[in-house]
C-alpha cells in the first residue's frame, strides 16, 4: 500500500482519504454549530442579570454535604427545581431563581422526582426529624421507599481537606477569598457550635448561615451534620418576603 | 535505530510500544493514588486501577513473548469482533440484572442493603444506567462498527494492537466507572458520572477509536464509505465533543477522586442536558443506525430501501438531534427561548426519525415472509418499530404542555425503556444473533427455537415495563396536580409514591422477563460456539472456509 | 450581547438548517450521483470473505 506505483492509486489514496476526512469534519461542523449557537449566549447572561440578594456560596460544612448528597445519589430521585406551575409552588414553595443554583459546581436540578423536589426542604422540617428521616425513612414516613442512612450518623466527617476543596471551587469561579480557605477547616467546627467563638467572624463570612450541631451529638463531627447542614440551607438564602420577581434587575 | 530492532526482535512494534508506556504511566499514577490520594475512597480504588494496569502489562508481555501482534492484510481481524459479542452478552445480563435489583427496590425499599450504602438506590442506578448504556450498548457498538467497517471497506482494521487497546481500554474504562459508583465516586452528572481521571482515560481510548476507524477508512479498498459508517463516524466524533465539553472540570487533587464542573447553575443544567440528550441521539441512536443499516441489508440479503434517503436521514437527524436538549429543562431557570429552541428541534426531530424507520422497515420489501421464517428479522424489524415508536413519543413529550405533566415522572422512564430495550436491546441482539453463526463459521444458532422463546418473552416484558410506567407516570403527574374542592392539593407528595406501588411491582416483572430473554440467548450464544448447531439455518449466509483460523 | 447571540439562536438556526437541508436534498437527488448511490448501497451484499489485499489492489479497484 505504502509503495503505490501508478499515479492512479497515489490519486486515489489521495481523494478517499480526503473524502473521510471531508465527513469528519462536516459532522463537527454539523453538531459544533446546534451547540455553539444554542449554548454560547448563556455565558453572557451573567452579565445581564444581577445577583439575588442573599445568594452566597456554601459554608465548608455546608459543601461538605453537598458532596455527601452528590454521594449518595441523591439527585436520582430527588429535583432542585421548582417550575412556576401553581401546583408546585404550593407544594414546594417560590418557584427556582438562576441565580439560586449560581454556585452550584454541578447543578442538581435533578430529572425525576421519586421523592419530592428538595430544592426549597430548608427550615421545613427540624434536624431531629432529618437525622430520624435519614437513618430511617419509614420511622417517620411509613409508606416512603427511601434508603435507610444509618451510616451517616456513625462515619466521622472527614474535612482535613476541605480547603483544597474550595480551592478547586474558586477555579472554576465560586468567590471564597483566601480568609475563607485559610478558616475553611475551623469553619467547619465553628458553625456546629452557636457559641463558638468566631461566631461574628463566620458570620461575616457567610451571612445568614445556620449555627448548631445538626446530628444532635455536639461530641462528634458526623457526616449527618454535613448533610443536613446542606438540606437545611436548601431553598432559603433568597427573602421571598423582599424578593420582587417583576423588578427591573430581575427580569430577563 | 538499534533499540528499534531490538525491539522488533522482541516481538513488538510501535504500537505496543506505545501502549506499554501508556499502561506503564498508568501504572504508576494509580500507585500514587494508592499512597497519597487525599480521599478514603481513591486510596481504595487506585488499588483496582493498579491492578487493571498490571494486568494490562502483563497481556502486553504475553503479546510480545508470542511474538508480537500479529497484523496478516489477507485477513479480516474477527478475534477483536468475537472479544466485543462476549463483552456485549456478559455487560449486557449484568446491566440487566442491576436494572432488575432497582427496580424492585423501588417496590420493596427494604431491599436497600444498609451497611455503608453501598447497594443503595442511589449509588446502583448509575451502575445500571451506566452498564446498560455504555457497556452493553457500547460493546456492541466496537463489535459492530470494526466488523462493519473492516467488511464495507473490504481492509483489515487499521492499527496493529491499537484496536485492542480500544477494546480493552473501553471495558477497563467501565470497570473504573462502575467500581467508582458502588465505594461514592460520581460527579453526578446523569450519564456522565466518571470522574475526571476515567473521563481523561475514555478521552485517551476515544480519540484512538476514532483514529482506528479513519484509518480503516483511509485504507479501504472500495471506492465508497458504506452509509453505515457515516453513522458510525457521526456517532464516534460527536461523543468524542460532547464527552469533553460536558466533563470539563477542575479536580481538587491529581490522586483524588472529586472534581467540580467547571460550569454552574443554568449552564452547567444547558451543558449537561446538551449531552445527556446527544447521548441519546449519538450514542443509542446514530451508532445502532450504523448497525440497522449494515445488519437488516445483509439479513434479508437486499440492499438498503433508499440509499438516497438515508443520506438525507443522516444529515438532517445529526444537525437537529444537537439542538434538542433544552428539552430537559421545560419550566426551569433556564431561559425561555433556549425551551422553546429546544421543543422546535425536537419536534422536527421527528421527520428524519421517521424517514430512517421506514427506510429501515422498507428494505424489507419483496422479503416480508422472513418475518415469519426467521426470527432474528422480526427482532431487528421490531426494533425499527420500537425506534419509530419512541422517536413519536419523543417530540410529543418535549411540547412543553405536554411536559409540563410528564416531566420528573416514570412517564419518563417508560419512554427512555421503549427506547432502550425496544430499539437498542432488540437491534443489539439482533446483530449478535447475526455475527455469532458468522463469526464462529457456524450453520445456525444452536436453537432457533430459543431464540424465538427470546424473541415473545422479551416483547411481553418490554410490554409490561412501558404500559406500567405509562399509568404509574400519567397517574403520579395528575395527582401532583389535583385540587380538591375547596381549593387546595388532593393528594400528600407520599400518597402519590404509595399509588405507584402496583405499576413498580410489574415494571419489574417486565424486566425481569427481559433479562430472562436475555438469558436465554447467553445460553445459545454458549452452544452455538461451542459447536453444538445441528440444524442449518437457510437465513445465516454460507460462509466459504477459504480463511485459515487465526 | 447576550440579547444578540440569544436572537441569533433563535433565526440564524433555522437559517442554517435550512441551507443545509437543501444542500443535502441536492446532493442526495442529483441524477448522476444515482449510480454512485446504488453501488455503494449493494455493497454489505457483494462482500467476501477475505480483505481485498494490496497485490490486487492495483487491477481489483476502479477509480472513478
Amino acid at each position: 500500500m505504502a509503495q503505490s506505483k501508478s499515479r492512479w492509486s497515489k490519486l486515489h489514496n489521495k481523494l478517499f482519504e480526503q473524502n473521510s476526512l471531508i465527513l469528519t469534519v462536516g459532522v463537527l461542523v454539523t453538531v459544533s454549530i446546534g451547540g455553539i449557537v444554542e449554548i454560547a449566549p448563556l455565558f453572557y447572561l451573567d452579565s445581564t442579570i444581577e445577583e439575588v440578594e442573599g445568594v452566597r456560596p456554601y459554608t465548608p460544612l455546608e459543601q461538605i454535604g453537598r458532596d455527601i448528597y452528590i454521594r449518595e445519589g441523591c439527585y436520582n430521585c430527588h429535583s432542585q427545581m421548582v417550575r412556576p406551575l401553581r401546583d408546585e409552588v404550593e407544594r414546594y414553595g417560590h418557584y427556582s431563581l438562576a441565580a439560586e443554583s449560581m454556585y452550584d459546581h454541578p447543578f442538581q436540578w435533578g430529572s425525576k422526582r421519586t421523592g419530592p423536589d428538595l430544592a426549597r426542604v430548608g427550615g421545613k422540617y427540624s434536624d431531629e426529624w432529618h437525622n430520624d428521616h435519614l437513618t430511617d425513612p419509614r420511622s417517620v414516613v411509613p409508606e416512603s421507599i427511601m434508603p435507610s442512612y444509618p451510616f451517616l450518623a456513625e462515619s466521622e466527617l472527614d474535612f482535613d481537606n476541605i480547603a483544597a476543596n474550595l480551592r478547586a471551587l474558586r477555579m472554576v469561579g465560586v468567590p471564597y477569598t483566601d480568609e475563607m480557605i485559610e478558616t475553611a477547616v475551623a469553619d467547619v467546627t465553628t458553625q456546629l457550635d452557636p457559641y463558638a467563638m468566631d461566631f461574628d467572624g463566620f458570620q461575616a463570612r457567610y451571612p445568614g448561615a445556620l449555627m448548631r450541631d445538626f446530628d444532635g451529638d455536639p461530641s462528634r463531627v458526623t457526616e449527618m451534620d454535613a448533610l443536613v447542614a446542606y438540606l437545611q440551607v436548601l431553598g432559603t438564602m433568597v427573602d421571598f418576603s423582599t424578593y420582587e420577581a417583576e423588578a427591573d434587575e430581575n427580569l430577563r | 535505530m538499534s533499540i528499534a530492532q531490538g525491539l522488533r526482535r522482541a516481538g513488538t512494534d510501535p504500537s505496543t510500544a506505545a501502549v506499554f508506556i501508556i499502561t506503564t504511566l498508568g501504572a504508576l499514577w494509580s500507585l500514587f493514588a494508592a499512597a497519597y490520594a487525599p480521599d478514603a475512597a481513591m486510596r481504595g480504588q487506585s488499588w483496582l486501577i493498579l491492578g487493571g494496569f498490571l494486568t494490562g502489562i502483563i497481556m502486553l508481555v504475553g503479546v510480545i513473548a508470542n511474538g508480537g501482534v500479529i497484523d496478516d492484510e489477507r485477513e479480516y481481524n474477527e478475534n477483536l469482533i468475537k472479544a466485543g459479542v462476549i463483552a456485549t452478552m456478559f455487560w449486557g445480563i449484568a446491566g440487566l440484572l442491576v436494572g432488575v435489583i432497582i427496580a424492585l427496590q423501588l417496590a420493596f425499599p427494604v431491599l436497600n442493603i444498609e451497611a455503608f450504602g453501598f447497594t443503595n438506590f442511589g449509588r446502583l442506578r448509575p451502575l445500571h444506567t451506566s452498564a446498560v448504556i455504555f457497556a452493553f450498548g457500547g460493546n456492541a457498538l466496537l463489535a459492530t462498527s470494526f466488523y462493519v467497517v473492516q467488511r464495507t471497506c473490504r481492509t483489515r482494521i487499521a492499527g496493529g494492537i491499537w484496536p485492542w487497546f480500544v477494546f480493552w481500554g473501553y471495558n477497563f474504562f467501565i470497570v473504573i466507572a462502575a467500581s467508582g459508583y458502588i465505594i461514592g465516586i460520581t460527579q453526578s452528572k446523569e450519564y456522565a458520572e466518571p470522574e475526571w481521571y476515567a473521563d481523561l482515560w475514555l478521552t485517551l481510548v476515544w480519540v484512538v477509536y476514532l483514529l482506528v476507524f479513519l484509518g480503516t477508512l483511509w485504507k479501504r479498498k472500495e471506492p465508497h464509505i458504506y452509509v453505515a459508517n457515516w453513522f458510525y463516524l457521526a456517532f464516534i466524533v460527536t461523543i468524542a465533543v460532547l464527552h469533553v465539553v460536558n466533563n470539563l472540570a477542575m479536580p481538587v487533587s491529581f490522586l483524588g477522586s472529586r472534581s467540580y464542573s467547571l460550569f454552574a447553575g443554568v449552564q452547567d443544567a444547558l451543558t449537561q442536558w446538551w449531552y445527556g440528550h446527544n447521548a441519546v441521539g449519538f450514542f443509542l441512536t446514530a451508532g445502532f443506525l450504523g448497525i440497522m443499516y449494515y445488519f437488516i441489508p445483509k439479513r434479508v440479503q437486499r440492499p438498503v430501501y433508499s440509499y438516497r434517503l438515508s443520506i438525507i436521514h443522516f444529515w438532517s437527524l445529526i444537525f437537529i438531534y444537537i439542538w434538542a436538549g433544552p428539552h430537559h429543562l421545560h419550566y426551569t431557570a433556564l431561559p425561555e427561548w433556549a425551551q422553546t429552541l429546544g421543543m422546535t428541534f425536537s419536534i422536527m426531530l421527528w421527520m428524519p426519525s421517521w424517514g430512517g424507520m421506514i427506510n429501515g422497515l422498507m428494505t424489507l420489501s419483496g422479503a416480508w415472509d422472513k418475518l415469519r421464517t426467521d426470527p432474528v428479522v422480526r427482532m431487528l424489524v421490531l426494533s425499527v418499530a420500537f425506534y419509530g415508536m419512541s422517536t413519536f413519543e419523543g417530540p410529543v413529550m418535549s411540547i412543553r404542555a405536554v411536559n409540563a405533566l410528564s416531566h420528573y415522572t416514570d412517564w419518563t422512564v417508560g419512554h427512555v425503556h421503549s427506547g432502550a430495550l425496544g430499539w437498542v436491546g432488540f437491534i443489539s441482539f439482533g446483530a449478535m444473533y447475526c455475527l455469532v453463526p458468522w463469526l464462529w463459521k457456524r450453520k445456525g444458532m444452536h436453537s432457533k427455537a430459543l431464540v424465538d422463546w427470546h424473541f415473545w418473552i422479551a416483547t411481553f416484558g418490554i410490554l409490561l415495563y412501558i404500559t406500567s410506567m405509562w399509568v404509574a407516570g400519567i397517574m403520579q403527574g395528575l395527582m401532583w396536580r389535583a385540587y380538591n374542592e375547596l381549593g387546595f392539593l388532593e393528594f400528600s407528595f407520599v400518597e402519590t409514591v404509595e399509588a405507584m406501588h402496583i405499576q413498580y411491582i410489574i415494571r419489574a416483572v417486565g424486566g425481569l422477563l427481559y433479562l430472562s430473554g436475555a438469558l436465554i440467548m447467553a445460553y445459545n450464544v454458549y452452544r452455538t460456539i461451542k459447536g453444538d448447531v445441528t440444524e442449518e439455518d437457510e437465513h445465516v449466509i454460507p460462509q466459504t472456509a477459504a480463511i485459515p483460523a487465526q | 450581547m447576550y440579547e444578540t447571540l440569544s436572537t441569533f439562536a433563535q433565526t440564524g438556526g433555522l437559517l442554517i438548517f435550512v441551507l443545509l437541508f437543501a444542500g443535502v436534498l441536492a446532493y442526495a437527488l442529483w441524477p448522476r450521483n444515482q449510480a454512485k448511490f446504488d453501488a455503494a448501497a449493494n455493497a454489505p451484499l457483494s462482500e467476501s470473505d477475505a480483505p481485498v489485499t494490496s497485490g490486487q489492489n492495483e487491477d481489483g479497484i476502479h477509480v472513478r
